[in-house]
């Protein structure tokens, strides 16, 4: 497959291997981190005013979901505020790592029964639920915001590494699996220098950088999903042997290497969160809002139910009998359960799809509120851009449902070609192209919900 | 080499903490500045705390600087009495204003927007310290000083067969008596007293009861202006209409929010805290009892316990009069005078 390692263009190596323009860049975002924690609590209780929403769920979510996550990978945990505090207490620097200085914590190893996502898809789906108070309410933002920092702190003093990151973070287990997508990968040039190296740099650490945050070999990586893109390793490993490659996208999705039931239910639970969204954000019903607004009442009890449900039972068990539909009427070399987990990867293309065209419908729609919060990020008559007094004005809409059709077009048939690849993977027959049609007309179905909810 | 990576480290501990504590610190910042140019004055709806701080402070002559910002929908501000324009307090954004009083005393702050249900509840006051320059006196409201009470029963069995024109009254021949266009008889009498006592007079015996109320109607036309009533239509449309309706039936947005129309028993702990019904300004035997001293005293005093707020701080002597004329002309054709 082709490649072309972005680190042989000087400007590139430069700026990914000096680390100030890293710490530079995730100062600035610890310091907006932390006045978003602010202006949720002190700020004005208007939401649409205040720049903890505004910056962190327009803005923010913006940029991941539709940059970052889709071109990058992972590139914004490289640069994410939220574990910094703790990963700087814990290697007891800023910098690069000082000699005779080991930081400060436990370091304790992560349980094995725990290494995987389950957490993380519980701790989304636990946000998820909340998530209406969270968008709209100010110092709700500001508080989750603040317990994440906290319990990142807390986690990095008594596990190692990122444990937080990468076991724990309600977001970080999305970005992970959506990062397969991306035309981005950090990978070993030859993985043989890395079998005879023996000191294992980029694991271990040595005085010009950290052993991997992400607790990685970079030699055995085959997939995006932990790699923090933090590029460590770029800077540990003496033989120059780690490449930033550009490559085609998705290539991740085509590895049988590392295919987990845990993941697979990610797959589940952000397509089905995406088209519960749909509904609740997006569609007319009104009772369906105050439901997922009422927080603790017996309506909101109903959504939280059918929300959960609907991610982890309805989803996941309509498409196992897909599935098992397949493996009855054209055996494969594969156990139904196993066919599962392996079809759930094809989902990610089109999962992303639904994020990305949800997101749309209200991004550029309230994107111009950015302006007066950046202006005046608490409200309190400052007008630091001149902007401050700017009206709500929301962009493209004439074009906005042209784009999400495109999109979530573009999503089907992106997921319907990786589909028809991993049926191809197990087939122990000739290979046909519409043998695995349930998981396709599966695919189809939520398409179609998805356009009927965001254009129809 | 390892102090000289010490010291780049500290140096980029620094850059972090300046950068961090630096853009964090913005909040405290503005606070901190802002506090010089004038006070914070939060708007929320009634059911969330109303005006915020609700009580302000100035001398005599001294320059009130207000910093409003509305933590919630769109409110207005106005001062009672004052001839101020009303400004609007946008959700999340400031709006200064500057006050300067020339005479000591208490004003009344109030919302100028349909905020909510208890939008008439949001009121703040300005106590406005210093000597009074010229001491004047108040003369009592006009409805205790003819000894009305405001709120004994007034309606009054009226079955109007049509609208009471002061047009048609033209084409009657008939001089009213003197004693009946005097303002006195107008500010005291309701129009059913009048019509009562027109009945009376032999020398009109020949009109028909419809007749007589084109009379009335007159008689009420010939004590207000077109400007007035202008001046009345606007006031109303702006605070009266939330509740009393834009067609004066009665059945304005806020009114339609309130699902116990009857009056709490005396015993009842709800009793002078409930929410009536608004009164419908068309309904005849509520209107035709009702002398113009007695809406006058209505709209001053509040309806005590109805829901009616009291719009005495609010309103100049002239804004109420102006209101009660408009109110009228739900009842009566007033257009064209004879």
């Amino acid at each position: 497959m082709v490649r072309y390692n972005l680190i042989q263009i000087p400007v590139i190596r430069t700026l990914l291997t000096n680390r100030w323009p890293q710490l530079i860049i995730r100062a600035f975002a610890l310091g907006g981190f932390l006045l978003a924690i602010l202006a949720g609590f002190v700020g004005t209780p208007v939401g649409s005013r205040n720049f903890a929403i505004i910056i962190v769920w327009i803005a923010w979510w913006a940029l991941l979901i539709m940059v970052a996550v889709p071109l990058f990978g992972r590139g914004w945990c490289n640069i994410c505020p939220i574990p910094m505090p703790g990963e700087w207490l814990q290697n007891g620097s800023v910098l690069r790592p000082l000699e005779n200085k080991t930081g400060r914590g436990l370091k304790l190893r992560w349980p094995n029964k725990f290494r995987n996502i389950w957490l993380q898809n519980v701790a989304f789906t636990a946000i998820a639920l909340f998530s209406i108070v969270i968008l709209t309410q100010p110092h709700i933002t500001g508080m989750v915001l603040l317990a994440l920092i906290l319990f990142a702190v807390a986690i990095s003093f008594i596990f190692e590494r990122r444990t937080f990151c990468r076991y724990l973070c309600p977001v970080g287990g999305f970005i992970g699996l959506y990062s397969q997508v991306s035309p981005i990968e950090v990978r070993v040039r030859d993985t043989s220098v890395c079998t005879d190296h023996k000191d294992k740099t980029c694991f271990t650490g040595n005085e010009d950088g950290f052993g991997c945050p992400w607790g990685i070999f970079p030699g055995g990586m085959v997939k995006n999903t932990n790699c923090g893109t933090c590029m460590e390793c770029l800077r540990t490993c003496p033989y120059d042997n780690i490449a930033v490659n550009l490559r085609p996208p998705g290539t991740d999705l085509l590895q049988q290497r590392g295919r987990k039931l845990d993941e697979a239910f990610k797959a589940f639970i952000m397509l089905g969160s995406a088209v519960v969204y749909s509904v609740v954000l997006i569609g007319p019903w009104g009772a369906l809002k105050s439901a997922a607004f009422a927080v603790g009442s017996f309506a909101w009890w109903g959504y939280a139910m059918s929300f959960l449900a609907f991610v982890y039972v309805l989803l996941p068990g309509i498409f196992y009998l897909a599935v098992r539909y397949i493996s009855q009427n054209a055996p494969g070399k594969r156990k139904p359960l196993r066919m599962f987990t392996e079809y759930a990867y094809a989902l990610v293309p089109l999962g992303l799809a639904a994020w990305i065209a949800f997101s749309l419908s209200f991004v550029f729609t309230n994107v111009s509120y950015l302006w007066p919060v950046l202006s005046d990020p608490f409200s309190w008559g400052w007008n630091l851009f001149g902007a401050a007094n700017s009206s709500w004005t929301p962009y493209f809409s004439k074009y906005i449902p042209a784009v999400q059709v495109v999109i979530l077009i573009v999503g089907l048939f992106w997921s319907i070609t990786v589909i028809q690849r991993i049926s191809g993977e197990s087939t122990l027959s000739e290979h046909k192209p519409w043998r695995p049609w349930p998981v396709i007309a599966f695919s189809a179905f939520v398409t179609s919900g998805l356009l009927w909810l965001l254009v129809g | 080499m390892a102090s000289r990576r010490i010291r780049v480290e500290w140096i980029a501990r620094m850059i972090v903490l300046v950068l961090v504590l630096g853009l964090s610190s913005m909040a405290f910042a503005s606070r901190w500045l802002n506090r010089s140019r004038g006070i914070d004055v939060h708007a929320r709806m009634p059911e969330s705390g109303g005006w915020s701080p609700d009580v302000l402070n100035v001398d005599v002559g001294e320059p009130l600087i207000l910093r409003m910002i509305s933590d919630d929908v769109v409110h207005g501000f106005a001062v009672g009495q004052s001839s101020q324009p009303p400004i609007d307090v946008m959700p999340g954004k400031v709006a200064e204003v500057s006050l300067t009083f020339d005479n000591p005393g208490t004003y009344t702050f109030y919302c100028t927007r349909w905020c909510g249900p208890n939008h008439w509840r949001m009121r703040g006051t300005i106590e406005v310290n210093g000597a009074l320059e010229i001491p004047g006196t108040t003369d009592p409201p006009l409805y205790l000083t003819l000894g009305i009470d405001l709120d004994s029963p007034h309606e009054v069995p009226v079955d109007l067969v049509r609208r009471p024109s002061a047009k048609r009254s033209a084409a009657l021949d008939f001089d009213i008596p003197e004693d009946y266009l005097t303002r006195d008889y107008y500010l005291s009498h309701s129009p059913y007293e009048a019509w009562r006592d027109l009945r009376n007079e032999s020398s009109i015996s020949q009109f028909t009861d419809g007749d007589i109320w084109d009379l009335v109607a007159w008689l009420w036309a010939s004590n207000t202006t077109s400007e007035a009533i202008s001046t009345g239509e606007e006031l109303y449309a702006q605070n009266c209409a939330a509740c009393h309706g834009e067609t004066g039936n009665g059945n304005g947005v806020f009114a339609r929010l309130v699902e116990d129309d009857t009056p709490a028993d005396s015993s009842s702990p709800d009793f002078g805290h409930e929410i009536v019904a608004p009164t419908d300004f068309t309904d005849p035997p509520q209107m035709m009892g009702a002398a113009p001293a007695l809406l006058h005293g209505k709209i001053l005093r509040g309806g005590m316990g109805t829901g009616m707020p009291s719009w005495g701080q609010i309103f100049t002597k002239d804004q109420i009069w102006a209101i009660v004329d408009y109110l009228w002309t739900f009842q009566f054709q007033m257009e064209v005078k004879p």
